[in-house]
């Protein structure tokens, strides 16, 4: 393999790994609430993909995948929804809670997944146009990843779009600055966190979506992606996007440039000793924010 | 500057992310005496505290302490270990410990891990406790939770908890703060009658309080410091007058 | 207890005997310290695995292990060794674990990680160590674990007597486990480390060293779950990947929130009481018990954050309030 297809496939997996943490940056960055459930609302939003597909491939299509992406979006974004107003919204402040509270919630969505679809993966057969690869200087390139790389830049194109460029986004980001001053202006500030929450939740749909291109899918899909995640929005910084962004790169190529040094397991250990060896030396993240806070 | 200072602050500086909190700030405090540092909102006090006890370390300058040396070389726990105390803007006791126990973990005496393992319960120790209980009129409440606690109680356990450690000077954070007329009154007396076993740094708003038991002042104004003296000087000062009166601060 | 139950059942309650101990620890480190850590399965999984790679290399004596063979391995490697002998094999069951701890408590306390970032680095670690595990599969035995021993030292795994013996060997490092730790809350350390959890900051003030009482403490759980590793292994029979998983670290921390975090005799409750129910549901419903265990994660933190012990005594002395009250309005009229 030559630098440049090891580049590629770097940021390739990049692109995946920040399309999954986008949402994660959101809900866990922005808001500071723990959702150890994020996996599984990926593992929704490729489930939602999965029904479309059968539901509506024969009569649309290939378009089918466009039609998908929303509605993975807005499921997850339910999912999201009831999570914040049944469980989140009652342990804020309590961060550990918060997160054991979640997990029991990731099981019973891993479970109800088993219950409907099956315990075994299932396939998304992806749309023809995406089938074939693009030759750019000796580099093979696969629509599907170059796909997934626009998904991922329209993505943050629109978050950013909508943190900064809309109404809500500026209750939004005063919510998370200074929740009492916000609510003293007349923001209805729950109903902002609630929103919030399914922005963040409905990216993970998004990305379950994107998945189901990549390979099968099935109940467990969430899990494999958590942790990565996790690390990479710890690693950027928590608050900052940018700092998201940068983790997903490094993470994304370190660990495609270890995988052609050692076996896969290996790389993926060794990427995670390495960010966490990293962590100790600057706890807070590539792009800090230093504050005059206690804790 | 007199050279009989318990701890002398020399051109400290302090910087968050290009602001500058503090700029340049050199000042001492005498053993056996109660320094205020007074100055509207921003003026750098707490920070100076802050500075001080090794929570936050400065960008210039250095910060010495008799018989000590420089502290900014030492972690918070090393610090206090060298007799200087802190007490916090809010009440930071430790809720589900009993008073007595919030007492007892305070003792200034071996505080490593295997220490707290084998140490015993010694008769001067409780002993301590009770007297320094009594000063602040806590020690009917012993067993009690810190939990129940009110405001000014919790702030006088708080104070009593950085007594019991013997200190050489205690830094203290708006201890007033959210106190009725009476409590205040009788935290000046507590604050009174411990002037003879270590030195005192109070950061303040409250003027009345501060007249009523000030050694010396230290006016601050964004990150300097103004004036120094006693607490009458430095009220009659037109400078202070002018940065309090200034800013709609009429509470002097 | 254990003559009236068939051999199945006693392997079972054997093996909840070993969460209790695990449980001790993860009550220390999270009820006490308020220190989540979600990969304490490495540390017990890890004890186990060394345990079991003795009971495996004693069993076969000079022949090499069939997952090292199909490995490509034609020689035990250097460094597992001293697992030949059992009682290396013990002393190291315990120490690696306790080692491990300290590397990881010493770095990311002493570095001001703490809270939730704690948690999310333990479970890193814990998924790389997993991945590990599974990916040395000459070394480990894979995803297929290590299996196949016959006897635990000297004693029959199959003679249902040695069980017993077994059994009340289990139950007596439980109360062994229990008594220690009882001893070491009641010292002025179980203050401090109250202290850590309710102002971590404050007990920097206080002149403490917080960080290196975390790592003491991290240690101490360690050795716990490690600890209930080796008797663990011959009621399990098996030893695999998933006794190290985030899953089952998870698993051990809602032992301690059903319980009642805080209190060490809740931690032993919750383990058992978790397990019981698991075994029950799975037995009754399969499939359910996600379901199930999903819930009580939820219910227990919204509803019963103090847990069993923590909820009951909060009756008590609702009651005795209410008592208390009555009995005053009725002095007053």
């Amino acid at each position: 393999m030559d630098a440049l297809t090891i580049l590629f496939n770097g940021i390739s997996l990049s692109s995946i790994l920040l399309l999954a943490a986008l949402g994660l940056a959101i809900t866990f960055g922005l808001m500071g609430i723990i959702n150890m459930a994020h996996g599984e609302f990926i593992m929704v939003g490729a489930y939602t993909t999965y029904v479309v597909q059968k539901a509506l491939g024969s009569v649309l299509g290939d378009a089918y995948f466009f039609v998908s992406i929303v509605l993975a979006f807005l499921v997850a974004a339910l999912f999201g929804v009831a999570l914040e107003v049944l469980v989140i919204r009652r342990l804020y402040g309590r961060a550990t809670d918060s997160l054991l509270a979640t997990w029991g919630v990731s099981l019973i969505l891993q479970q109800l997944a088993r219950s409907i679809f099956g315990a075994p993966n299932v396939n998304v057969v992806a749309p023809a146009f995406l089938g074939g690869s693009l030759e750019l200087l000796g580099v093979t390139m696969s629509y599907k990843r170059l796909f997934i790389l626009l998904l991922v830049g329209a993505a943050l194109a629109l978050v950013l779009a909508i943190l900064y460029k809309t109404e809500f986004g500026r209750r939004m980001r005063a919510c998370i600055q200074n929740r009492e001053m916000a609510a003293c202006l007349g923001i209805r500030t729950k109903r902002i966190d609630c929103m919030t929450f399914a922005l963040g939740s409905g990216l993970a749909g998004v990305a379950g979506c994107a998945l189901t291109l990549l390979g099968s899918i099935g109940p467990t899909l969430g899990t494999s992606y958590i942790v990565d995640t996790f690390m990479v929005v710890v690693l950027g910084g928590v608050g900052k996007l940018i700092g998201t962004i940068a983790g997903a790169v490094l993470i994304g190529v370190a660990g495609t440039v270890l995988e052609w040094v050692a076996t896969a397991s290996i790389a993926k250990a060794a990427v995670l000793f390495l960010v966490v060896l990293f962590l100790q030396k600057k706890p807070q993240g590539l792009f800090a924010l230093r504050t005059r806070a206690l804790d | 500057m007199n050279s009989d200072a318990l701890l002398s602050l020399r051109h400290i500086s302090v910087e968050f992310d290009g602001f500058k909190a503090i700029n340049d700030v050199t000042t001492d405090v005498a053993p056996n005496t109660i320094h205020f540092f007074i100055g509207p909102n921003g003026a750098g006090k707490t920070t100076l505290l802050d500075v001080i006890c090794g929570k936050t370390r400065p960008s210039a300058g250095d910060v010495t302490c008799d018989g000590v040396g420089s502290l900014l070389k030492l972690k918070e726990y090393e610090i206090v270990k060298k007799g200087i105390c802190r007490k916090f803007q809010t009440p930071s006791t430790f809720v589900n410990l009993s008073v007595y126990d919030n007492m007892r973990i305070s003792l200034n005496r071996d505080k490593s891990v295997f220490g707290s393992i084998l140490a015993r319960k010694r008769y001067m120790d409780t002993k301590k406790i009770h007297e320094v209980l009594h000063l602040v009129g806590l020690d009917e409440k012993s067993k009690e939770r810190a939990k129940s606690l009110s405001h000014g109680e919790k702030q006088w356990l708080e104070i009593a908890m950085l007594l019991v450690q013997e200190p050489k000077l205690l830094l203290l954070d708006e201890p007033v703060a959210g106190m009725g007329g009476r409590e205040t009154e009788k935290t000046a007396n507590i604050l009174e009658s411990i002037k003879d076993r270590c030195a005192v740094a109070v950061v303040e708003h409250d003027m009345e309080f501060m007249k009523s038991i000030a050694d010396s002042v230290t006016v601050m104004h964004e990150g300097a410091v103004l004036v120094e003296g006693s607490a009458t000087d430095v009220m009659k000062n037109e400078k202070v007058q002018e940065v309090y009166l200034g800013r709609g601060e009429a509470n002097a | 207890m254990p003559f009236v139950l068939s051999l199945f059942r006693l392997t079972l309650l054997a093996k909840f005997v070993c969460y209790a101990i695990v449980a001790l620890g993860i009550d220390l480190i999270w009820g006490y310290t308020g220190i989540l850590s979600l990969g304490h399965a490495v540390f017990f999984g890890l004890g186990a695995y060394i345990v079991a790679m003795h009971l495996k290399l004693a069993s076969l004596g000079t022949v090499l292990p069939a997952f090292m063979k199909t490995g490509g391995l034609d020689a035990l490697p250097v460094f597992l060794e001293p697992l030949r002998s059992g009682p290396a094999a013990l002393i190291l069951a315990i120490l690696v674990p306790v080692v491990l701890a300290f590397l990881l408590g010493f770095m990311t306390f002493r570095n001001r990680i703490k809270g939730v970032y704690f948690s999310i680095l333990s479970q890193a670690l814990a998924w790389a160590f997993v991945t590990i595990f599974i990916g040395m599969q000459a070394y480990t035995g894979g995803s297929n674990g290590i299996t196949g021993f016959a006897d635990y030292f000297g004693m029959s795994l199959t003679a249902p007597l040695d069980m017993v013996k077994l059994y009340y060997l289990a139950v007596a490092v439980l109360a062994l486990a229990y008594i220690g730790s009882t001893w070491l809350i009641s010292r002025d350390l179980g203050k401090i480390l109250i202290a850590i959890r309710d102002g971590e900051n404050r007990t920097n003030f206080t002149g403490y060293d917080a960080s290196r009482y975390k790592t003491f403490i991290f240690c101490i759980s360690a050795a716990l779950a490690a600890l209930a590793g080796a008797p663990y292994v011959p009621f399990a029979g098996i030893i695999s990947p998933k006794e190290l998983d985030i899953a089952f670290s998870v698993e051990m921390v809602i032992w301690v929130a059903v319980g009642g975090r805080g209190t060490l005799i809740g931690a032993v409750l919750g383990a058992f009481l978790v397990s019981i129910l698991k075994t029950g549901v799975s037995e009754t419903m399969p499939g359910a018990w996600l379901y199930f265990v999903g819930l009580l994660f939820v219910l227990v933190v919204l509803c019963l954050p103090k847990g069993i012990v923590g909820g009951v005594e909060g009756l008590r002395t609702h009651f005795r309030r209410c008592l208390s009250g009555a009995a005053r309005a009725q002095a007053d009229s």
